[in-house]
């Protein structure tokens, strides 16, 4: 009834603050004017100061030169605002090469935050990027979003309240996500279809997933080779928010690591803990309820050669999100018991299998001290579940590190 | 009449000869940087209340339009004398250097207060008498803006104008605008007005004029290349009669009669895309063309937005790229909780119906170019998906 009625408010006061926003006033249309400028007159080696303040913006900051620099003041001192955007739908929109943006925020934009597409030489350092008002259906998918760029550093920078993934890398080769802060996203930290990349010293909390590995049809290429270490992945359980029919919308709460469909992932030294669904799930594009059963030729849906080792996991895995996930807990572990802290949701590959078998480089390795794996039966929807203690004890040779060409 | 209202007088007269009589200055292409008023390039002026091209200046019209808040448009082409474009059936023509496109944005007046333009598709009333469509009648349209694109040795670049209240020109808006409009739907607009809004119902938006690096934000349409190229004038887009002064005539035949264009075929032997609202024609081709133009600078495999695999040029034969039943990559809160881009048969769990219809920044498509909804476009593309045949079951 309380719903009904605000409804029906909404339809009186036309939307509800959907009419156009409130006109700048003259200090901040001549602030944005000069900023614009800045952005259209960029050349390489220009520097656009962000000086310190929260400053309103209505339109999408375009960059398109190359070599550009964007710095403030710090990450909570200088502050660009979307709250009241008439155009966009991204807060910052950048297709150049040699980007260095640095100590500065972007804040309610009505899209992404911060969008680079098709860069090289990328670096993102000391950036926040926040949907103020916490988790909600209103805000952006991505809040810092390099896609199809190559040589990307995202470094000490924060993602706050992400409708898809606070630091998402797609697309892309030879990235480098380090001491980042990532909470309150649906997807925390997310590399989708990306070549080559070190995910290390991140913290990722509170989000629905805390950092995903993902690899998905369709797109420009396929994603490998994924080093994911010493990061801290801890009590991801926040309720999902994400729009149905996005990859993320499949995301249990409660998730630590995910790897999907991603072959070569490399995950080791981190402290995973209190991920109330699973702290580690290895999954094919199968398992996930993505409505699409049928991806493209020249796609593999099989995580392979994933080598998870030495790492510190703790709690987690008692409160699974979501009816079978609850009820396949319960029966086989009690109400009080939890899932071991890797799931695996048992899709094979049995054309590229040899009497049960991988071959040895491409297996699933789990050498984690005592840690077990539980295979879900995905393909007999939970039907037969079991823990496995031994079986995925395998070694894989380490993954390179990720050389960044000019960068430290 | 006393003596210095006759001497008044014949100054006037003088004055009106002298309009009438002064020839106007040749098209000046700059060849680098942005001049501060539309006038200084001498390509369509603001004259005794006409806004009329220039001698050489040639308007032209597309099958099938951008959709930009329901504003009109009126467009021009001008190219060095003795230069030729070379044809081409897919992509834009190959201009030569000093080529300059002009495309001004403006509404029908609805006789209300300054914000109120008028909301139609009919343009019968926006011509000077007597021009056929080669002149806007000042004293019955409200201008907005000109956009400049010309193609310089490095490539085209893209400038923006915004006309001053008096109509008299407009001036450099490198930073774009916006200006706060109501949409009228008047009687005088009943010829093309949707039975379903009520006469002199109001919709309050923002027309926003794009920023330079917004023009490229369309006008890039490999994101690789990064290059700025016109949109409008290819084939499929201008094969269609313009009505000329000197009467109607298909506008590749009369570009190529005026030595503008080489390689052309005749006009039957051309593309041509459907116009979109164009009753008489398929449904599927109106959409299809409809989507081309909206969509296809963007999600096309070399656009800015070939990071979703959509590709919605009106050439693209492939259904899963086109977006049946191909789940969304990248649109965050603009899936509108649906499943697939297209959902054939079910145009309302389609994105891409939720996506065209809302103007909200971050859901809605296009981007940017709009604040409103078109309401015709929108049931055009649900006539189309209802119409679809194959489902999404796995």
């Amino acid at each position: 009834m309380r719903k009904l009625a605000i409804v029906a408010l909404c339809a009186i006061a036309a939307g509800c603050g959907k009419g156009p926003p409130p006109a700048p006033s003259d200090a901040e249309a001549a602030f944005e004017k000069k900023l614009q400028e800045q952005f259209l007159d960029a050349k390489p080696g220009t520097v656009i100061e962000i000086p310190p303040g929260k400053h309103s913006l209505q339109r999408v900051l375009t960059l398109r030169a190359n070599g550009v620099t964007v710095r403030g003041a710090g990450a909570d001192k200088s502050i660009l605002s979307f709250q009241n955007q008439i155009s966009g739908p991204e807060g910052m929109l950048v297709y150049a090469n040699d980007f260095t943006i640095e100590h500065l925020a972007i804040e309610d934009s009505k899209g992404d935050g911060l969008k680079i597409n098709d860069g090289e030489n990328i670096t993102i350092r000391d950036v926040r990027v926040e949907w103020t008002a916490g988790p909600s259906k209103d805000n952006g998918a991505y809040a810092i979003y390099p896609v199809k760029c190559k040589n990307v550093l995202i470094e000490d920078s924060v993602a706050i309240g992400s409708r898809d993934a606070g630091i998402y890398v797609g697309q892309s080769q030879d990235i480098v996500v380090r001491r980042n802060r990532a909470e309150k996203n649906v997807a925390g930290i997310e590399i989708e279809n990306s070549i080559r990349a070190d995910v290390y010293e991140n913290t990722a909390t509170g989000n629905t997933g805390g950092i995903l590995v993902f690899n998905m049809p369709d797109l420009t290429q396929h994603g490998e080779h994924a080093r994911v270490y010493k990061n801290k992945v801890v009590a991801n359980n926040l309720g999902n928010f994400g729009a149905k029919g996005t990859a993320v919308a499949s995301v249990p709460a409660g998730s630590g690591v995910i790897v999907t469909s991603n072959p070569k992932v490399e995950i080791f030294d981190n402290d995973i803990a209190d991920n109330r669904t699973a702290n580690l799930i290895i999954a094919s594009y199968y398992i996930t309820n993505f409505a699409d059963k049928k991806p493209t030729e020249g796609y593999d849906p099989y995580p392979k050669s994933i080598y998870v080792h030495d790492n510190r996991f703790s709690g987690g895995g008692d409160s699974p999100d979501g009816l079978d996930w609850k009820a396949l807990k319960v029966s086989m572990f009690g109400i009080n018991g939890h899932f071991p802290d890797v799931l695996w949701d048992g899709f094979v590959d049995a054309k590229a299998q040899v009497n049960g078998q991988y071959p040895a480089e491409q297996r699933i390795c789990v050498k984690n001290g005592e840690v077990e794996v539980l295979n879900v039966d995905g393909p007999n929807k939970f039907s037969n579940p079991k823990v496995f203690k031994d079986e995925f004890h395998c070694e894989l040779p380490p993954l390179a590190a990720v050389e960044m060409k000019g960068k430290a | 009449m006393s003596s210095f209202a006759r001497i008044s007088s014949a100054i006037l007269a003088l004055a009106a000869l002298a309009g009438c009589a002064r020839t106007p200055q040749p098209v000046h292409s700059f060849a680098e940087g942005k001049p501060d008023k539309l006038s200084d390039w001498h390509l369509v002026e603001a004259r005794d209340g006409r806004l009329v091209p220039n001698t050489d200046v040639v308007p032209y019209d597309l099958n099938t339009p951008l959709f930009s808040d329901y504003a009109h448009k009126f467009r021009t082409l001008w190219m060095p004398k003795g230069t030729t474009a070379k044809y081409d059936a897919e992509g834009p023509f190959d201009f030569p250097v000093g080529t300059v496109l002009t495309k001004t944005f403006f509404y029908p007046k609805t006789g209300g207060d300054a914000k109120a333009v008028a909301r139609t598709y009919d343009t019968s009333r926006d011509f000077a008498a007597g021009s056929a469509n080669e002149a806007l009648d000042l004293a019955t349209v409200r201008l907005i803006e000109t956009r400049i694109l010309v193609r310089r040795e490095k490539g085209w670049e893209a400038i923006p104008y915004v006309w001053n209240a008096a109509q008299t020109d407009a001036e450099l808006a490198r930073t774009g605008d916006a200006i706060a409009l109501e949409l009228v739907d008047t009687e005088a607009s009943k010829a093309g007005r949707d039975e379903s809004r009520p006469a002199n119902a109001r919709e309050a938006f923002t027309y926003v004029v794009p920023n330079e690096n917004q023009c490229a934000g369309c006008h890039v349409t490999n994101v690789k290349a990064k290059a700025i190229e016109p949109l409008g004038p290819r084939a499929r887009h201008i094969n269609r009669d313009y009505a000329y002064a000197a009467g109607a005539e298909n506008q590749l035949a009369h570009w190529t009669k005026l030595g503008m264009l080489a390689g052309a075929p005749d006009a039957a032997q051309a593309p041509r895309d459907a116009n979109w609202h164009d009753a008489k024609a398929p449904v599927a081709e109106r959409a299809r063309a409809y989507l081309d133009v909206n969509c296809s600078m963007c999600h096309s495999p070399t656009g800015p937005a070939n990071t979703t695999a959509l590709d919605l040029r009106s050439a693209n034969t492939d259904l899963r790229r086109l977006g049946l039943c191909k789940p969304p990559v990248a649109a965050g809160r603009g899936t509108g909780d649906r499943l697939f881009d297209i959902v054939p048969g079910k145009p309302d769990d389609s994105i891409l119906l939720y996506r065209v219809t809302s103007n909200e920044a971050g859901v809605m498509m296009p981007e940017m170019g709009r604040n409103t909804t078109h309401k015709e476009g929108v049931e055009l593309i649900r006539d189309w998906i209802a119409a679809t045949s194959g489902n999404c079951d796995a």
